[in-house]
């Protein structure tokens, strides 16, 4: 397939994730206004940062003079996952250059990530283009909608009435849901939700997620059987998806 | 230039160390352990779960129908149709129950 097809491909897939998180770059922008900050700052923001959670957190502390080293300390907490998906996603892009790996990884956001494992699961080899068409469609979709929502601002007024803060869990239970059929999926999933619903109570947001994270990647990393073997259950195997997309 | 340009840069410089950082440390590594490689793969079910389940144990009956419903379609249904089902079915409770 050429670069073009693949690029054309790749934003394909950027669509649905626009749709779903494009809300909350609106609701970002919207509350970035309302809460003080011009319209330039809000859309650098997005332009910059491209975390959706991070920058509703960051936005939280700005109004409460809060030194600045722990916001930026925060934002960081928020994004820690991103070191895991980097981890994992960086084995499959040995044939990027470097400048390409590191131009590329900015645009690391969750539904990327998702799509490019989806990707390497289906056997698809991780294209430069495809992934580039892909980020393309959700990074202009999310700095477009922030400028939006810090224009129009109380648009989503009604946001709740609407299930606007409930479409981001669904979309992601949807991406978690394309990866059943992965060796060990249940008991990683069974961990991490019990985990980090009780870290979500205890030691609260943002950890939650990196300890909810870290204990399914333990439990896996001590019992999966692919943990154990010398290629018995072999991972890198590739495994077919059922035909959703 | 603003505090708030200067933390935002900061938050913008941290944040692709994260995106670039699992990468960069996994390369000085040779061989990747079996249980590391293990553990990679339980990455995506690992942190999407994390990012899921507190939502939903927050939330009250209209939430967890709602999921209910979207997960129950989602057996069978593309994301973006589960994505559709579970928002409108949320937005229905939520009108039904006040």
């Amino acid at each position: 397939m050429t670069p073009r097809l693949l690029f054309l491909q790749g934003m394909k897939l950027g669509v649905p994730v626009v749709i779903t998180a494009g809300p909350f770059g609106a609701l970002f922008g919207a509350l970035a206004v309302d809460g003080g900050m011009s319209v330039f700052d809000a859309v650098l923001m997005s332009a910059t940062i491209f975390a959706g959670a991070s920058q509703l957190v960051g936005l939280n502390l700005f109004g409460q003079h809060i030194p600045a080293w722990i916001v930026v300390l925060s934002i960081f907490a928020v994004n820690f996952r991103h070191i895991l998906y980097s981890a994992s996603m960086g084995q499959h892009l040995s044939q990027w250059s470097i400048l390409k790996q590191a131009f590329g990884f900015f645009f690391l956001v969750d539904p990327a990530y998702a799509e490019t494992e989806r990707r390497v699961e289906q056997g698809e080899e991780i294209q430069f283009s495809w992934y580039m068409g892909l980020v393309f469609v959700v990074y202009v979709g999310w700095v477009a909608m922030t400028f939006l929502g810090a224009i129009f601002g109380n648009f989503l007024e009604n946001s709740h009435a609407w299930g606007i803060d409930f479409i981001l869990p669904i979309y992601f239970m949807a991406m978690l849901m394309g990866f059943r059929k992965r060796p060990f999926w249940y008991p990683v999933v069974a961990v991490s939700a019990v985990a980090s619903v009780i870290a979500s109570y205890t030691v609260g947001s943002p950890w939650h997620v990196s300890i909810g994270a870290a204990a399914g990647i333990l439990v896996a990393a001590i019992f999966a059987p692919a943990a154990r073997g010398n290629g018995a259950g072999d991972v890198s195997e590739p495994l077919k998806l059922e035909g959703d997309v | 230039m603003s505090a708030t340009f200067w933390i935002i840069i900061g938050g913008a410089i941290v944040t692709y160390l994260t995106r670039i950082g699992g990468h960069v440390i996994l390369t000085r590594f040779k061989e990747i352990h079996p249980r590391a490689r293990a553990g990679l793969d339980a990455v995506p079910a690992a942190v999407l779960t994390t990012l899921v389940a507190p939502a939903v144990a927050q939330g009250g009956p209209n939430e967890w129908a709602a999921f209910a419903i979207a997960v129950i379609a989602g057996l069978r249904v593309s994301v973006i149709w589960m994505v559709v089902i579970g928002t409108v079915a949320i937005a229905v409770l939520r009108h039904v129950s006040g």
